[in-house]
């Protein structure tokens, strides 16, 4: 027992040591592929490591590097995040992507240690936003601060510019994550004079009885959705159960993908939720992905997932890490870069319409260049809509700005709040 | 051969009620201490530190403080995770309301605190017992984790509801936030466990110990001996809350460094730390030690041993994960129901007449 259990140890110990020695670029992917969150961590994962497998397969990796995307599995738990991180870091990773405000919470003091850049689009510590006092941090588009003000600007859209006295409810993920906008949303309730029923979920989010009922006696004129994994899909299936207007219910971009609402069927008809990039498979860069990636079968997972909108979000992240790579790598002028060389290009990335469309995704992702303070980007998003008989989203709006002046201030206080705790002295003057 | 009473002359009632009587196993044990004191702490690196040595040791701290309530005293117990939140969010509050105050006085007040929120749920134990209890320290769990989030003071009315911990120092050298060295990290939480399980050892072969198996075996006996319920029963909830607050404090503080109540101290932290008892052997301080690493390591070096080695899907890694941890516990369980320390102490007694047995 003794022996073998010390064989096993050292064959563990040499299969770690060999996995560091490798000569690419190493963008690790700390996926979820199991659990109750594994319904958005499957697509994410296959959505961005094709994107990479496109690049190495049709232009042989970036500027003559391949990119290696080694997956970890975390679960989404905060615990197996920081074993993956650990585990991978000594790989050479040049940035994370943990999809998890949780990991990300956790990661955010390390990756600042460890001087590696850590990229959250559209998830996190929203005032990460604030370069000067989050150097390593970067979450543009989008964040759940964005998120919450271009839903109640939607709202506003649809009520003729006034929500007075009506009622809206939050359903929202018990955790960090869940957290996020009741102090935007609070904040705009002041300024557009709308109550806010706020009604939390516990993870992992099966039993949502309670919560339903309380919509069905309050009767809220709005239902806003901070979901994630199968709180989603039963979510959609509780307010179809209890016939809440479908098109009166919003979810932010993490409770849009097709997984949560076909479990319903045709009572999801009509559901809305939040989006920062385009959905569906209408884009050039499907041929080519179809040439080199999924006719060669070199897709990750099941590939059952390719064009759902979340694996499209899977692939907008990728796509900008794999810009920002290519941009360090000509600013620098080597190919093998390091992790603070790529931090420099993150932060002065600039993503134009026309460079979209040279990727093969036109109108894709907004365009945005971001700075010194701000890793945040514009914070547009989309509203799109469930067809349930088609079995696809529409998009129902064009990007809408969400309000500058409600959340500057709070992205700037919660960042102080940070840089007291941590003495961080802020940068970019 | 070597491990053998044979020759090892006991001259005083000292010697002979020590922990070790046998020459060979404090050998051992002192052996032990050296490694772990004067090798670990020059070899470790992050990754040994944070995926595995720091986690077992607070693991381990957290099954020893079950150990005395469910494997001394009798008393089962799903609210582990809820101390341990306890402990954790004592220590966040203590750190930044006296930022200069060490932190190892922070973690050891944090334990206190969950003392007396342990011996306060404890009380219904006088009036009920076996898996009614386990009812009402379930009830402990889901109240202190709803506390945690629903009361934003404790929290210091973070937006996210996250609590972080800050840099703190011990001699100049920081033990918590990001820049702690591994070894640090290592060094804490071993000196911590270290003193532990040195107390529980002591408490447990003293009179409170003894009355805490009183309890165990049977109540009413133990009463009528002149074993006080009431006392004996409140000391057990206090003392293994006070293990459990510090390793929730050491959890949060050293090892994660964030946490977030309903994840890191659910009810899944409360049956992970009974298994580890349980398959470490209920009613033994070498058990929580071996149930610990048994739950915290394996998974890690299956991982590693699936992923890194034969290079297998993550996903079909974590699945198979699940089911062999599963089938060993079961296997475990079929074949050895008192746990790991059965398994050690049957091993022992074989050496002892090896080469030739009876």
């Amino acid at each position: 027992m003794q022996k073998s259990l010390t064989t096993l140890a050292a064959v563990a110990i040499t299969a770690t040591l060999a996995h560091t020695a490798q000569a690419d670029l190493v963008v690790p992917n700390l996926s979820y592929r199991t659990g109750a969150f594994a319904a958005g961590g499957i697509p994410y994962a296959d959505g961005f490591n094709d994107y990479f497998t496109l690049l190495n397969q049709r232009d042989g990796g970036i500027g003559g590097e391949k990119i290696l995307t080694p997956e970890c599995e975390t679960a989404y738990n905060t615990e197996k995040g920081v074993e993956c991180y650990e585990a991978t870091k000594g790989q050479g990773a040049l940035i994370y992507n943990p999809l998890s405000t949780g990991i990300t919470y956790q990661l955010i003091p390390k990756v600042t240690a460890d001087k590696i850049p850590m990229y959250t689009p559209g998830y996190g510590r929203t005032s990460a936003k604030n370069g000067e006092v989050f150097e390593w941090v970067f979450n543009y588009p989008a964040n759940y601060w964005d998120g919450a003000s271009v839903a109640i600007k939607y709202l506003l859209e649809q009520n003729g510019g006034s929500l007075d006295g009506k009622k809206i409810a939050l359903v929202y993920h018990n955790s960090a994550y869940g957290k996020e906008p009741i102090r935007t949303l609070q904040e705009l309730a002041k300024k557009h004079n709308y109550s806010l029923i706020e009604l939390a979920v516990d993870s992992p989010g099966q039993e949502q009885k309670s919560q339903w009922l309380q919509i069905r006696r309050d009767r809220p004129d709005y239902v806003l959705m901070w979901g994630w994994g199968v709180m989603n899909s039963v979510a959609i299936q509780e307010a179809a159960n209890i016939r809440y207007p479908m098109d009166q219910f919003i979810g932010i971009w993490w409770s849009g993908s097709e997984n949560d609402v076909t479990p319903a069927g045709d009572g999801a008809n009509g559901y809305k939720a939040l989006t920062f990039h385009g959905v569906g498979r209408d884009y050039p860069v499907y041929a080519d992905l179809k040439t080199h990636v999924y006719d060669k079968n070199l897709q990750a997972g099941a590939g059952d997932q390719i064009g759902s909108a979340v694996y499209s979000r899977g692939m907008y992240a990728a796509m900008i890490i794999a810009e920002a790579i290519r941009a360090t790598q000509e600013a620098v002028g080597t190919s093998k870069i390091t992790p603070e060389q790529l931090r420099d290009g993150m932060e002065s990335l600039v993503i134009t319409e026309a460079r979209l469309t040279e990727l093969g995704l036109p109108g894709f992702g907004q365009a945005f260049e971001a700075s010194c303070s701000n890793h945040g980007g514009p914070g547009d998003a989309m509203v799109k809509q469930w067809d349930a008989s088609a079995k696809r989203w529409n998009l129902l709006t064009g990007y809408i700005a969400p309000d500058a002046d409600v959340l500057g201030p709070l992205i700037a206080e919660d960042s102080a709040a940070y840089a007291a705790e941590n003495k961080i002295a802020a940068r970019c003057n | 051969m070597l491990y053998r009473e044979a020759g090892d002359f006991k001259t005083s009632y000292r010697d002979d009620s020590q922990t070790f009587p046998i020459k060979f196993d404090r050998i051992r044990y002192y052996a032990v201490l050296v490694v772990a004191f004067g090798i670990i702490p020059f070899v470790i690196n992050d990754y040994w530190a944070n995926a595995v040595f720091v986690p077992f040791l607070i693991y381990a701290i957290a099954a020893l403080g079950l150990n005395i309530l469910t494997g001394y005293c009798g008393q089962v117990s799903l609210g582990t995770g809820g101390f341990m939140a306890v402990g954790a969010y004592a220590c966040y509050k203590l750190m930044t309301a006296f930022p200069d105050v060490s932190i190892l006085i922070h973690v050891v007040l944090a334990g206190g605190i969950t003392a007396v929120v342990g011996a306060l749920f404890g009380l219904p134990s006088l009036r009920i017992k076996g898996f009614y209890l386990a009812v009402a320290t379930l009830a402990a769990q889901f109240f202190l984790v709803w506390l945690f989030n629903k009361v934003p003071w404790f929290y210091n009315y973070s937006a996210s509801g996250q609590i972080n911990a800050p840099e703190r120092t011990v001699f100049g050298i920081a033990v918590t936030g990001a820049q702690t060295p591994a070894w640090a990290k290592y060094l804490v939480c071993l000196v911590f466990a270290f003193v532990l399980a040195w107390l529980a050892r002591n408490l447990t072969r003293g009179s409170i110990g003894r009355q805490w198996m009183a309890i165990r075996d049977m109540d009413i006996a133990a009463e009528i001996i002149g074993v006080n319920p009431l006392r004996t029963k409140l000391s057990a909830f206090a003392v293994s809350s006070f293990f459990i607050g510090i390793a929730g404090a050491l959890f949060f503080a050293v090892y994660l460094g964030a946490a977030e109540v309903g994840e890191s101290f659910g009810i899944n932290k409360s049956f992970l730390v009974l298994f580890m008892i349980i398959i470490g052997g209920l009613g033994s301080i070498f058990g929580s030690f071996a149930g610990a690493a048994f739950l915290v390591l394996f998974p890690v070096l299956m991982k590693n041993l699936l992923v890194g080695g034969f290079g297998w899907p993550t996903d079909l890694a974590a699945h198979f994960e699940l089911i062999v941890i599963g089938a060993l516990i079961v296997t475990f369980l079929i074949l050895e129901p008192h746990g790991l320390n059965q398994l050690w102490r049957v091993a022992k007694e074989k050496l002892r007449l090896w080469p030739f047995p009876h």
